[in-house]
């Protein structure tokens, strides 16, 4: 009886030391905020797996500041709402110093005023419609003059569109990006009766009447491309169907800006061959960099796994977070955002990514056709890097806009005609 | 309308094809010559086989956008193994050795993709076996899959299989150029098929339309006219062309009232065209309607148990159906049919199961039963999700199931969705026929009227629901196979059915097999009506509108159950 009480006096003790020492190496706390289920899922869960694998990859260097970093994995659950709840307990019970998170317009919406409010951080790694430039979030996905207008570009230049479809999911990102692209393309003199749009909704299976009319449309003599703005699974059956009436790449193309190779990894490519997809990285990209990430992936994560863009922009994100907090000496979130400015960090492309004063990243724009494997050939791509810009110069709103987050603007939507702040956050 | 060569339209003629492939071939030993020493001696000793040679050669470190330049020097070549080699390489087929860059075709898939059984491209001599590694794809893109067809499509204009010929012809037809008009042409003459004979006719006169002779043209819009092939529509459209001020490129004004009469009748047969189309996308949206409600229709309509995890039952059909094509990878089609059975067994007793183990324990308190089922969806989509994952599973579809039946140039059934059409009708009369002619149709019927009377005469009641929702849930299994093949096989497959299957029950008329039916397909045909005019999400949104005001009016739907137990 008494060597019991001994032992667990002892154990109560050795407790306590451990949990002081514990506390004493403190840690960096990182707030990861990708779907875990639900429709997103799909998309999402390999992004949290690279959060974790980028922490896993610095604490091996030795953590930051001297201290190991710490992931806090949440599961908002495509779920736009939890998506806010989710970052309140992360900003106030785990007190986490920086979030990596969110793939949709909604759910980074939905976050956004929980950020402003509790003053935290956050990246946000994936492709988005514009229109928007916080202080407290770090846009490292393309703009949609990264991938919307040089794809609109390349169909008119090097395959002679004439006609246009473009088609969406009906939510805030393709709702946009459809504007944008329209009013780019009437600048471009193609008339309203040769552009058609459609949305469809979230998920969606029967594509059959849509595609129909697409092909309709394309039947009037003129060259005809579909801009996809379709997101997430809905992508498969609109391939399938446009596959089995007869509408192969070569007649119309369709290029997507949610397609990449995830989401290829889970189908049959033979429809799609030939398609295109818009996005700042392919993973079939010959660059020793990338050759060292996909090998580090592959370890981390299965070696059936693919890399695609929002990972690469994840990836830039993370590297150019860590440069920030060592050249700032903190993880306070008001140096950091002022360290990020001008950061550059290596894209996985060969190239160099610059962060912007508008809190938008510098890439290169890749325009890729699917292969039968699930890969994407680069058929085209921009000179050099394409700054992103937050506020499209397309749309009548936003023409005059402009985002600075340096002295003396430091403002998100500074108006140049009128030289003021509209002093809205967001 | 048949026209002779004088009275064709003046087109250059083109020179002779051998003559001309010869000055190419000169040219290309002339620089092979220059190039290497070697191939020279070779050059000199077998001129055909070398240009050929040194193309294909070529190949494997040629960059993708000089590939087309290959393609077209290999045009030339009047190579029966030319034909082949296009077609690998518009097929992705065409592969080359890393070690020595043979360049190869790949004909047979072996050790599961692994490696692969391949035909070299020069000698023709085969591979018996090679990895997978050790080879690599020679790459192509849009542009130069365009050409290759092209290409193909000259090749195979005299061909053996008339189906191939048909195929070159149309493919000629997106491009008719002098070479082209003459290449079809020459064909035509020994053409025996009347269906190719018929499209190279409509190709000729197609060409006409181009024509400098005003009454040429006319004659041939007259020919083509009520012709639905796209093309002769979009050309009739560069006739009547017009300028910014609405005034008519064409000056002849009796060619301009042809064309338009022409289009107008083309328009009219479309449109008539485009009205069955549409119909038959609602008759296939409803099938799909159909299947998801059938089985909720017994469930629900007849035993009245709300079961909020029917979705999940169509999702576990779906997934049998992954199963077995794991299974049996090599046998997709034999696949589908084998998981038709095996997911009415699987969902079966899985209907059994939750009857026996929840819902018999809830009877006569629908909110429980409800709240009971729905957790239990729950606990489904969790289980599938970490038994096979988050991420959706692929269900390949079987070759006869992709691809159109194409009526006419204006109207095209695709053949997936024409098969669940029928088969979701087959399971209806199937269960329809369960339901009025067989022992347990007989009881179940009793029991849901009049559960105490039935008991009194000897039925076993408690059997009968078990056996009851076992059918439901079985049937709801088999329509999850068919669902396969529509959309993605998921853990949230299930709820994108749930509402619409309740939706059509209640429609329809609870408790009658019969209003399913119509409450399906006529949804189907309103939504797929709706939705051109409205958008698809619009078209989602006025049908649940449009039945719940219907319920108003009618609260038992479109056809009630009548009798004592409808009180």
């Amino acid at each position: 009886m008494k060597l019991k009480k001994l032992m667990t006096a002892t154990a109560a003790t050795v407790s306590i030391a451990l949990s002081a020492a514990v506390s004493a190496a403190e840690t960096i706390k990182v707030g990861v905020l990708h779907s875990l289920s639900g429709t997103m899922a799909i998309s999402e869960t390999t992004l949290k797996d690279t959060v974790l694998m980028m922490i896993d990859e610095q604490n091996k260097k030795g953590g930051l500041l001297g201290k190991q970093l710490e992931a806090v994995v949440v599961d908002p659950a495509s779920n736009w709402p939890l998506f806010a709840e989710k970052t309140r307990e992360l900003l106030t019970k785990d007190k986490v110093d920086v979030i990596f998170g969110c793939w949709t317009s909604v759910s980074r919406k939905s976050v956004l005023p929980v950020i402003e409010e509790l003053n935290g951080l956050l990246f946000y790694p994936v492709q988005y419609e514009g229109e928007e430039s916080s202080k407290n979030v770090f846009y490292t996905g393309a703009a949609p003059n990264q991938q919307a207008i040089p794809a609109v570009d390349y169909l008119m230049e090097e395959i002679g569109v004439e006609r246009w479809v473009l088609a969406g999911t009906d939510y805030v990102y393709p709702r946009t990006t459809n504007k944008i692209l329209e009013a780019y393309l009437k600048a471009k003199g193609v008339d309203e009766k040769d552009i058609m749009i459609n949305y469809t909704p979230f998920g969606h299976s029967d594509w059959q009447g849509i595609v129909s009319d697409i092909k309709k449309f394309g039947n009037e003599g003129k060259q005809t491309a579909v801009v996809s703005t379709v997101n997430g699974d809905a992508n498969v059956p609109f391939y399938k169907e446009l596959g089995n009436q007869g509408i192969s790449a070569e007649d119309i193309p369709v290029v997507a800006f949610s397609v990449g190779e995830e989401e290829l990894s889970g189908l049959d490519t033979a429809p799609l061959v030939g398609h295109l997809a818009a996005w700042n990285y392919f993973q079939s990209v010959e660059a020793d960099v990338n050759e060292d990430f996909i090998a580090q992936w592959k370890k981390f994560a299965g070696k059936d796994r693919v890399t695609n863009d929002p990972m690469e922009a994840t990836y830039i994100g993370f590297n150019m977070w860590t440069a920030a907090v060592e050249k700032a000496g903190t993880t306070d979130v008001d140096t950091v955002e002022q360290a990020m400015i001008g950061i550059t960090s290596p894209n996985l492309t060969g190239g160099t990514a610059v962060m912007n004063k508008n809190h938008h990243l510098s890439k290169p724009v890749l325009i890729g056709e699917i292969q039968e494997d699930g890969q994407f050939e680069v058929v085209w791509e921009t000179d050099g890097v394409v700054p992103g810009d937050a506020w499209s110069d397309y749309l009548p709103g936003s023409k005059d806009i402009v985002a600075d987050w340096v002295e003396p603007i430091k403002c998100g939507n500074f108006n140049a005609k009128t030289a003021k702040c509209s002093g809205q956050n967001f | 309308m048949e026209l002779s060569w004088s009275e064709y339209p003046k087109f250059k003629r083109v020179p002779k094809r051998t003559a001309f492939s010869k000055n190419l071939v000169t040219a290309i030993i002339l620089i092979a010559t220059w190039i290497s020493g070697v191939s020279c001696v070779q050059a000199s000793d077998q001129p055909p086989e070398t240009s050929f040679k040194e193309l294909v050669d070529k190949m494997p470190s040629t960059k993708l956008k000089n590939l087309s330049k290959v393609v077209t020097d290999l045009e030339q070549e009047s190579d029966p193994r030319l034909l082949p080699l296009f077609e690998s390489l518009v097929e992705g087929k065409l592969y080359y050795v890393k070690s020595d860059k043979t360049v190869i075709m790949l004909n047979q898939e072996l050790d599961d993709g692994k490696a692969f059984r391949a035909t070299q491209v020069l000698d023709q001599t085969t591979i018996e076996h090679i990895a997978k590694s050790d080879i690599k794809k020679i790459r192509v893109n849009n542009k130069l899959r365009k050409q290759l067809r092209k290409a193909i499509a000259k090749l195979t204009l005299f061909s053996e299989d008339s189906n191939q010929r048909l195929a070159a012809v149309e493919k000629l037809m997106s491009d008719l150029n002098s070479e082209n008009i003459t290449l079809l042409k020459s064909a035509k003459e020994s053409e025996q098929n009347n269906a190719v004979l018929e499209k190279m006719n409509l190709a000729l006169n197609i060409a006409l339309l181009d024509s400098n002779d005003k009454s040429i043209q006319k004659q041939a819009v007259k020919t083509l006219s009520g012709e639905l092939h796209p093309s002769v529509r979009s050309r009739l459209n560069v006739i009547l062309e017009q300028d910014a001020n609405g005034e008519y490129l064409e000056d002849d004004k009796q060619l301009i009232a042809l064309a338009e009469s022409a289009l107008v009748k083309i328009d009219g047969k479309l449109e008539f065209y485009g009205f069955i189309e549409r119909v038959f996308f609602g008759l296939s949206l409803g099938s799909v309607l159909l299947l998801a409600a059938i089985g909720l229709s017994i469930t629900f309509g007849v035993m009245g148990v709300i079961n909020m995890a029917h979705g999940e039952l169509l999702m576990l059909g779906a997934y049998t159906t992954y199963v077995i094509q794991t299974l049996m990878p090599n046998h997709i089609g034999l696949s589908i049919i084998i998981a038709i059975p095996a997911a009415f067994v699987v969902c079966g007793l899985v209907g059994i199961a939750i009857e026996r183990g929840i819902i018999q324990f809830l009877k006569g308190r629908p909110l429980e039963t409800l709240l009971a089922t729905f957790g239990l969806s729950l606990i489904l989509q969790q289980a599938v999700r970490s038994i096979f994952s988050p991420l959706n599973r692929q269900v390949s579809t079987p070759e006869w199931m992709s691809g159109a039946l194409q009526i006419n140039p204006g109207l095209a059934l695709t053949y997936n969705r024409l098969y669940i059409i029928i088969f979701s009708l087959i399971v209806f009369a199937v269960l329809l026929l369960v339901m009025k002619k067989t022992a347990l149709g007989l009881y179940v019927r009793a029991v849901s009227q009049n559960r105490d009377m039935a008991k009194a005469v000897g039925i076993r009641s408690d059997w009968v629901d078990a056996m009851t929702f076992g059918l439901g849930s079985g049937i709801a299994g088999v329509a999850g196979v068919a669902l396969s093949q529509l959309t993605n096989v998921g853990p949230n497959l299930g709820q994108a059915y749930i509402i619409d299957s309740f939706m059509v029950v209640v429609f329809g008329g609870v408790g009658n097999l019969w209003g399913t039916l119509v409450g399906a397909f006529s949804l189907g045909v309103v939504n797929k009506f709706l939705e051109p005019v409205t958008g698809a999400v619009l078209a989602q949104i006025l049908v649940l509108v449009f039945i719940v005001l219907f319920i108003q009016k009618r609260p038992r739907g479109l056809f009630p159950q009548k009798g004592r137990s409808a009180e």
